[in-house]
């Protein structure tokens, strides 16, 4: 019997021969990522231990991106300290403040690569599964453990397969697409497992959808998700991958779903759970305070151009503040190269440094108590953007630039997209 | 670190929780990069107010489904640890909540059917080795799901910061040894 694509990996990474879900097996990890909320704390329980050398530190990233620039003088003092242990150890891949979001910058510098074994402080570490390789998140205790012996423990994971066919019908996006996985399925639809997408419309899914969706598969808890190698993952690395793993033919799925993408619409994933999602034509009508446009979900040049096509030659409901964050520095140049940024600060935008911004709810843009923000990123769990009292509803770009726009959700195909 | 027990029983009053607790509602990101004495005053504040100022140490947290949904930080376990949580009791745990607990050495027991077991403020009595949990009030008794051995390993030996203190002291042994 063949190995799914997380079998497949993890096989090569333990040195076995075969390997089956449910296995518990020590592997040796190909690609660590650390980020700054964590990476003084490993740091310093790295000295604390005596460990004065890592195992690879070509292979560590370190990414400054969740309090970028610095908000306040105890976390300038953490990003110091982070260059110091970054200095110590000979980390070459260190991105300083205001070069992007690790996943983005990982996937951007092509430093993740398909058939990879990656972990990082980060649950959103799944987006390497848009090119085909298996990432996960981890916590600092065992990070501290992973960059020093170069190794980690995994339970194989049992694999559910999702097949697209069908065409998407554009306002209807990528994000729409996990959202309605994870609205029909549950936020626990594929936990402890890796979630494979397959089917005859999978080719059709781009890097920056891909990435969308990977990034929000840990939503339904998945440990890995995947986008086997196709012609879209060997056009991005200009190689003919044949040393790429694959999923066999006759891999064992614990279970195969399929979405036909011409029914999705465009969806809003309400407040307090990424799972209770409905249609924006049924939350129609709701004010928003704050609209948000970025993250490592939907942060690219694709989500920024998405925005502006509603956005261009119209101003932002008086009501209601726009913020957006490019996912890097590059995507922030390109958008910047091609006028959609200076689109979306006519129409009334505050474009922030590349980074997390508001995301995580650690500065730039929170919540006040009883606010409302629509915004294209992952979470909406109560408290994740500043007051417990604010609420948060999650949407593709299009539908939040829309909601810009008339100062209250919406579902986009309510407002005319700007010709030009 | 302190030893952990798998085999003793431990007792504690309950502290009830619903379903999909996350890791913002655990370790808010306001106070992410705050000291752990001023993190661990805000653990869950959100949905239970008095819960960090009125958890005592040795209590046992119980909850539903998806227990520590959300991010990878560790700070959500290292929370509930300092403020003496002796073990957390769920209907199922997300995944790196779960990793991460075991990790620092914090005890966690994924047992169908714990919320129903219990009212919040019960006595409950939890021995994770063998995966029981009791209501002493009511006599009624659970069995949750193993925890598999590897996990065991590495809660018994107190994290796994004390199995890389080991790992690295061999290293720098055999270097020494080497040289
Ligand atoms: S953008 Fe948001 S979800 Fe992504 S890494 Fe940053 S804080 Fe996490």
């Amino acid at each position: 019997m063949g190995h799914t694509l997380a079998e497949a990996i993890l096989r090569r990474a333990a040195g076995q021969q075969t390997v089956r879900a449910g296995q518990f097996v020590t592997c040796e990890v190909d690609f660590c990522l650390v980020h700054d909320i964590f990476a003084g704390t490993l740091f310093d329980t790295l000295e604390h231990l005596g460990v004065d050398r890592l195992w690879d530190p070509d292979r560590v990233a370190v990414v400054l991106d969740h309090f970028s620039p610095a908000p306040s003088a105890a976390v300038a003092s953490l990003h110091r300290r982070i260059r110091q242990g970054v200095e110590r150890f000979g980390i070459r891949h260190f991105f300083d403040t205001g070069q992007g979001i690790c996943h983005q910058l990982l996937v951007e510098r092509r430093l993740v690569r398909p058939g990879m074994l990656v972990v990082g402080t980060d649950s959103h570490s799944t987006t390497y599964g848009a090119v085909a390789a298996a990432g996960t998140g981890i916590g600092t205790s065992e990070m501290a453990y992973a960059v020093t012996t170069g190794t980690l423990w995994f339970q194989v994971p049992p694999t559910v397969r999702c097949e697209l066919f069908g065409r998407l019908r554009p306002p209807a996006s990528w994000k729409d697409l996990i959202l309605h996985l994870l609205g029909r399925y549950g936020a626990e639809f594929v936990q402890y497992r890796a979630l494979e997408f397959s089917g005859e419309a999978v080719s059709y899914v781009d890097l920056a959808g891909r990435m969308s969706v990977a990034n929000m598969a840990v939503e339904a808890g998945a440990k890995f998700c995947f986008f086997p190698p196709d012609a879209v993952t060997r056009r991005f690395y200009g190689e003919d991958g044949a040393t790429w793993p694959t999923p066999d033919p006759d891999a064992a799925y614990e279970r195969t779903v399929s979405v036909d993408l011409s029914g999705l619409e465009p969806l809003v994933a309400l407040p307090h759970r990424v799972d209770h999602v409905r249609p924006a034509r049924e939350v129609q009508g709701v004010p928003v305070d704050q609209a948000f446009i970025g993250s490592c979900t939907n942060g690219r040049v694709e989500d920024l151009e998405e925005a502006a096509r509603y956005l261009r030659g119209r101003r932002v409901h008086p009501r209601t503040r726009l913020l957006v964050a490019p996912a890097s520095r590059a995507v922030y140049e390109e958008a910047s190269r091609r006028g959609i940024l200076a689109d979306l600060v006519a129409a009334g935008a505050v474009v922030l440094p590349p980074g997390c911004g508001p995301c995580f709810g650690g500065h730039l843009g929170l919540l006040g108590d009883g606010e409302r923000c629509v915004g294209t990123h992952n979470r909406n769990f109560q408290g994740r953007m500043g007051s417990p009292g604010a609420e948060i509803y999650l949407a593709s770009p299009a539908t939040v630039a829309a909601s810009a726009v008339v100062g209250y959700i919406t579902d986009p195909r309510e407002v005319e997209v700007a010709v030009g | 670190m302190a030893e952990v027990r798998l085999k003793d029983v431990l007792r504690g009053r309950v502290w009830k929780f619903g379903d999909d607790i996350s890791t913002d509602l655990l370790a808010p990101g306001a106070y992410a990069v705050a000291p752990l004495e001023e993190r661990k005053r805000h653990v869950l504040e959100a949905v239970r107010p008095e819960f960090p100022h009125q958890v005592r140490p040795g209590d046992v947290v119980v909850a539903g489904r998806n227990f520590g949904c959300g991010s990878s930080r560790e700070t959500a376990p290292e929370g509930l640890r300092a403020l003496g949580v002796a073990c957390v009791v769920a209907e199922s745990f997300a995944r790196i909540f779960f990793r991460n607990a075991v990790a620092l050495g914090l005890p966690v027991l994924p047992c169908p059917g714990a919320s129903e077991l219990f009212d919040d403020g019960d006595e409950a009595e939890v021995v994770v080795a063998e995966a029981r949990v009791r209501n002493p009030r009511t006599g009624t008794e659970l069995r949750g799901q193993p925890l598999p051995p590897v996990m065991v390993e590495i809660l018994e030996a107190g994290g796994i910061l004390e199995r890389l203190r080991a790992w690295n002291a061999h290293r720098v042994q055999t270097k020494a040894g080497r040289g």
